[in-house]
């Protein structure tokens, strides 16, 4: 039988073979109300020369990072992605068999993630990865589930100041309908978390406290001063980081993380509406059986051979039902290839250069904003990495749009999110981010469009 | 370890008691089913136990399988060569590979359990 279209034959087939006479009858249970008794708003249909058309007309319509220039921030950024990585991921090899589900029969993959592991825990200062999850809102949410089976607590979790406001949602909406009290600490003048305040709140039945850094508002917190706060309540730090900043800032696990997650977008995933992107998570080692997803090991054949296995499934959904670490039954195979391609390409020297590039771009771009009349920078004092927060004399959105006219994208405006707590609630903020691929022409062009 | 003296749960745990404390371990068969043991997780010292509560886990390559209390008590021990290193348990189940020890809060509780006759009866039919 053909997949593309069913004939009235066909149906009939079909419908007599359940023993139905009708589609009607066969709806039946689906309660009046809830069907629709009209066609759908379709029109006619195109022959394919004609859908090619349309789709290319649709198509040029839209434009990406690529044909402008993207001064865009808030958790997804245009990095540079070596040609390299599109080469290598593309492969049919990897292409096709990127979440595989006869797992140690696919050991190219494996060994790909295996390798991926390794740089991740090289990255962030950790001693275990997994081999990703879906993307870092989720990542967030699926820490601090494990800080609680780790640490037997669910009574509170404190997220310190600016974490991103949609992983804080992703995360209210986890623990939403639990028994678990989440508390936000706001951020203090410094835009960084009031630390006075975070002390307060960390208890003993406190499993975790999360912490973004850079956070949202691009600013630098003081994770080992945090650490120290959530140490001593024996919860857990949990730490949101932007990968590419660790080729400067230091790991946190050196600054006392006990579980490190991340957007992995700026890791060789361009931007593209969202998603796919990757989450990352690691963590020391005695949480390794609390990890959600799935791990990556090495070991021998029985040849005495080098080889790469799915390891600890047993505590994953597919096994163990609603026993299961978490409800993450696969990975983002794919994302996780490319970031390891980028990793790889990039290498300790890479990592460093493009962060290097990121810092001293984005305070020069801040530098010459703040010049303008009418402009502020939020925050001046604070350490930055690559992003921050100005106020604009109009209402950021309408200067958004008025920028982007010129092809020139810049924002989110915070006014778009929930507010975090401590920053003042104002149309005029708006986030900028300058990557290693902006040009010192660009900015300026940008710092021209803003006056 | 006299088999005959302990008792036993439907659950594969077994009970030998002396006073009011508990030691509970699984037995042989349930190691045998799981095979391939790679890590036994037990509850804190200090912990509350209802009977039949699950109290902690026992991995292998490709199961997990819960631990549940035969009585209701208080946790007061681990076994401490017990974790990553599954071999007490494997090789001498009744024996060095006892899993916790805890104070039992009401001793009417061993009523329910099975005594050793009873137990391989119950193996036996699980089997078939």
């Amino acid at each position: 039988m053909s997949y593309l279209f069913a004939t009235a034959t066909e149906e009939q087939a079909m419908l007599s073979r359940i023993g139905v006479d009708s589609i009607d009858q066969l709806l039946q249970q689906i309660p009046k109300p809830l069907q629709l008794d009209k066609l759908l708003d379709l029109p006619p249909a195109l022959s394919e020369m004609e859908l090619e058309q349309h789709l290319r007309q649709l198509a040029s319509q839209s434009s990406g990072a690529t044909s402008r220039m993207c001064f865009q921030g808030g958790g997804a950024y245009d990095h540079y992605i070596p040609s390299v990585v599109d080469e290598i991921t593309g492969r049919g090899e990897y292409y096709t068999a990127y979440t595989p589900y006869q797992a140690e029969a696919s050991q190219g993959t494996l060994q790909a993630f295996f390798e991926y592991q390794t740089m991740i825990c090289q990255l962030t200062g950790m001693q275990v990865s997994n081999a990703s999850l879906y993307e870092g809102g989720g990542s967030v949410s699926e820490a601090t589930l494990m800080a609680m089976r780790t640490t037997g607590r669910t009574g509170r979790v404190v997220i310190a100041g600016a974490l991103h406001p949609e992983y804080t949602q992703v995360l209210r909406t986890y623990v939403g309908h639990t028994s678990t009290e989440v508390i936000h600490i706001p951020v203090g003048s410094d835009g960084t978390v009031d630390l006075t305040k975070l002390a307060g709140a960390i208890d003993e039945n406190t499993a975790a406290v999360i912490v973004q850094n850079p956070n949202f508002l691009g600013n630098i917190e003081d994770l080992a001063a945090i650490a120290d706060l959530t140490h001593a309540k024996e919860s857990l730090m949990v730490v949101s980081t932007d990968p590419i900043s660790l080729g400067l800032l230091a790991r946190p696990g050196e600054l006392g993380a006990d579980i490190v997650v991340a957007e992995g977008q700026s890791l060789g995933i361009p931007l593209q509406f969202g998603g796919p992107y990757l989450g990352i998570l690691a963590c020391r080692n005695d949480f390794i059986r609390r990890m959600p997803g799935r791990l990556i090991g090495e070991t021998i054949d029985r040849t005495g051979g080098r080889c790469f296995v799915l390891s600890l499934q047993a505590r994953e959904q597919h096994i163990r039902r609603d026993k299961a670490t978490s409800n993450i039954c696969t990975n983002q195979g794919l994302m996780a290839l490319r970031a390891t391609m980028f990793m790889a390409q990039m290498g300790p020297q890479g990592f460093k250069e493009t962060a290097e590039l990121c810092l001293q771009k984005a305070h020069y771009a801040a530098r010459q904003i703040a010049a303008i009349p009418g402009y502020t920078i939020l925050f001046s004092e604070t350490p930055k990495f690559k992003e921050f927060v100005i106020q604009a004399p109009q209402s950021a959105p309408t200067l958004i749009e008025k920028v982007a006219k010129a092809g020139v994208d810049i924002g989110p405006a915070l006014s778009q999110f929930a507010p975090i707590p401590g920053m003042p609630d104002t149309e005029n903020l708006l986030l900028v981010a300058v990557t290693e691929q902006r040009t010192k022409a660009q900015i300026d062009h940008l710092v021209n469009l803003l006056k | 370890m006299d088999l005959a003296a302990l008792k036993y749960a439907k659950t594969h745990e077994w009970v030998a008691i002396e006073g009011d404390v508990a030691t509970v371990g699984i037995t042989d068969f349930a190691v045998q089913l799981l095979s391939d043991l790679v890590y036994i997780d037990l509850p804190k010292p200090g912990k509350a136990l209802k009977v039949g509560e699950s109290c902690g886990e026992v991995e292998s390559v490709k199961a997990v399988s819960d631990v549940y209390a035969p009585l209701a008590g208080v946790v007061t021990e681990t076994n401490p060569s017990l974790g990553d290193n599954t071999e007490p348990l494997s090789s001498d189940p009744f024996g060095n590979g006892w899993l916790i020890k805890m104070k039992v809060s009401d001793l009417s509780g061993l009523e329910q359990l099975l005594d050793r006759a009873s137990y391989e009866k119950h193996c036996e039919s699980e089997a078939h």
